[in-house]
């Protein structure tokens, strides 16, 4: 029992992960119909901010203005290259942000070097005893933060002007036109929003390890989190990224026990896939999708 | 004055879909801007609120202006900031999210607090006020068209523009919607009424416009609309606006010219 529930904490930090960059994924897709493959770049370019930043700044200090630097390079992406494909057609746009992706990514590997670069986060590899519990702590924290962010950009998106005119122009671009919202804005924030959450998985992945140069791989375990979850559902991201990242636990703690041998060791890595699979054989549009959404 | 001068329209680079339009709407005034399917009456209203763009159109040839400033190179922002409120064809209201949230999104580019604003709406439509928690897709489809409007009017504007607001509507809500207009109207905002209801339209409005295949055929005040023999036969002659009428309509007009 203890193994188990310690097994699914672990997967709730891993999980948020994923929801993080689910996030992204999906803000941009409800903005503009497309899905960037940028993020990876955008997680990668945070967590090398934060190793030069954490210095000066401490961590929850370089963490922020990691986050806020990377919201600012997304902005500057899409003003830049993906702005001016509007229109084009959506698989077009999103061989553009891989191109990004790719031009991003071998500038921040510059900075990073063959060097061993750590965000310096205080929790390291440190755990704490709750209810007879070991756990991590750097996992209690990626689940803290993830929690606060979720919460802000809920009540972003019910309460705020910006985040209204952003849910209406996922629903009826040209509606929200004619009530003076302005759709160039839509894009820029949802893009500097899923720079912004990327930025913080990246920093989250990094703790209590050295940045690694292939970490962005794990940014790509959230496109079948996406289309689990629902492609156009924020919720959908935030609940299939957890249960990704519990089941991937769970795959890994009791895989040596259950598993056939002829599967590997590495069931975890597949689980994301299975999960989509099963997920949407019986719910087509994901766990909490709509149906006009078009099929990737 | 919300002016349209000599406006042609070319959607996709090809289609010349209005050619020459000119029409003018004086503060505080309804207008009433008449013509079967495809005449390019929504087309015209694109052009005035900016919305050109995502359909692809463009402005070939003239201007559309306020008060004798040149709109028609606006962002839909702009224009809805300078004071022009619309209601789209079909009412495009925002079936997913809850009547208020609507309300609120008419009042995007307004400054300060929606709260008076949304007092305001809820006097005019008080249906909208005991369903402001609903999913607005919930609503009657009367019910939709008083947000749609209720939407436009949240930014306050000098002029509205209506495209077939009686649209799929029953005779009772018809009414109901053109005593609204008429209600909007009276606290000072000039109207465009986009309708194929001539009826209707030529009952409330002073001046009245007939559009065929992107020309202005008739340019008269509503009376002497009300009275001329095709827009009784046509128009007015039974409430079931067929497209047969009407093709038959535009033939007998061809060959007569
Ligand atoms: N996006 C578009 N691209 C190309 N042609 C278009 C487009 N929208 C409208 N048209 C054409 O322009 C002409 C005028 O259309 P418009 O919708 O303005 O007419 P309307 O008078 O509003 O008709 P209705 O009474 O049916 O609403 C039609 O021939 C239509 O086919
Ligand atoms: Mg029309």
């Amino acid at each position: 029992m203890v193994d188990l529930l310690e097994a699914v904490i672990r997967g709730l930090g891993r999980g948020s992960i994923y929801a993080l960059l689910a996030l992204g994924f999906v803000i941009i897709f409800k903005a503009t119909r497309v899905i960037s493959f940028a993020q990876p770049a955008f997680m990668l370019a945070g967590a090398v901010l934060v190793t030069f930043l954490v210095g000066p700044l401490g961590f929850w200090g370089a963490l922020i203005a990691a986050t806020l630097l990377t919201a600012l390079l997304a902005l500057g992406v899409e003003r830049s290259a993906v702005r001016p494909m509007v229109g084009r057609p959506a698989f077009v746009v999103a061989i553009i942000t891989l191109g990004v992706d790719i031009a991003v990514r071998v500038v921040v590997n510059a900075f990073l070097g063959i060097n061993v670069r750590q965000v310096d986060d205080p929790w390291g590899l440190k755990t704490v005893e709750l209810a007879g519990l070991r756990v991590e702590q750097r996992h209690i924290a990626v689940l803290l933060t993830t929690t606060v962010l979720v919460a802000g950009l809920f009540a972003y998106f019910r309460f705020t002007r910006m985040g209204l005119a952003m849910r209406a122009a996922s629903y009826d671009q040209e509606a929200a036109l004619a009530q003076g919202v302005s759709v160039g804005s839509v894009f820029a924030v949802s893009w500097a929003m899923a720079g912004g959450l990327a930025a913080v998985a990246g920093t989250f992945v990094a703790a209590g390890e050295n940045v690694d140069g292939l970490m962005w791989r794990i940014a790509l375990v959230a496109l079948p989190v996406i289309i689990l979850g629902g492609l156009d559902s924020l919720p959908g991201a935030v609940v299939g990224g957890l249960l990704v990242g519990v089941l991937q636990e769970l795959a890994a703690n009791y895989q040596a026990e259950y598993a056939p041998v002829w599967l590997g060791e590495n069931v975890s890595i597949i689980t994301p896939y299975v999960v989509m699979l099963l997920v949407l054989l019986v719910k087509p549009y994901g766990l909490f999708g709509t149906r006009e959404v078009e099929r990737v | 004055m919300l002016q349209v001068t000599n406006l042609e329209v070319v959607y996709d680079d090809v289609a010349l879909v209005l050619r020459g339009i000119s029409i003018r709407v004086a503060p505080g005034q309804i207008v009433a801007l008449l013509g079967a399917n495809g005449a390019g009456k929504t087309t015209l209203l694109r052009a005035v609120t900016g919305l050109l763009d995502v359909h692809e159109g463009e402005i070939t040839k003239g201007s559309v202006s306020l008060d004798g400033t040149p709109i028609h190179k606006l962002r839909p922002a702009a224009v809805v900031r300078m004071g022009i409120g619309q209601v789209m064809e079909g009412r495009r209201i925002f079936a997913e999210l809850s009547v208020e949230e609507n309300l609120r999104l008419g009042g995007h580019t307004s400054s300060g607090s929606h709260k008076e604003r949304l007092e305001r709406c809820y006097s005019l439509f008080p249906v909208l006020a005991t369903r402001k928690r609903s999913t607005a897709g919930y609503l009657s489809g009367g019910e939709q068209q008083m947000l749609a409007m209720g939407r436009a009017l949240m930014a306050s504007p000098k002029y509205l523009l209506l495209d077939e607001p009686s649209l799929g509507l029953a005779p009772k809500l018809v009414e109901q919607i053109r005593d609204l207009i008429v209600q909007i109207n009276a606290s000072g905002t000039g109207v465009l009424l986009v309708e194929q209801n001539a009826t209707m339209a030529l009952s409330i409005a002073s001046h009245g416009y007939v559009m065929e295949n992107g020309k202005i055929v008739l340019d008269k005040p509503s009376g002497e609309l009300l009275a001329d023999e095709d827009i009784r036969e046509f128009y007015l002659g039974s409430h079931t606006k067929s497209f047969r009428d009407v093709k038959h309509y535009q033939r007998r007009k061809r060959w007569l010219s």
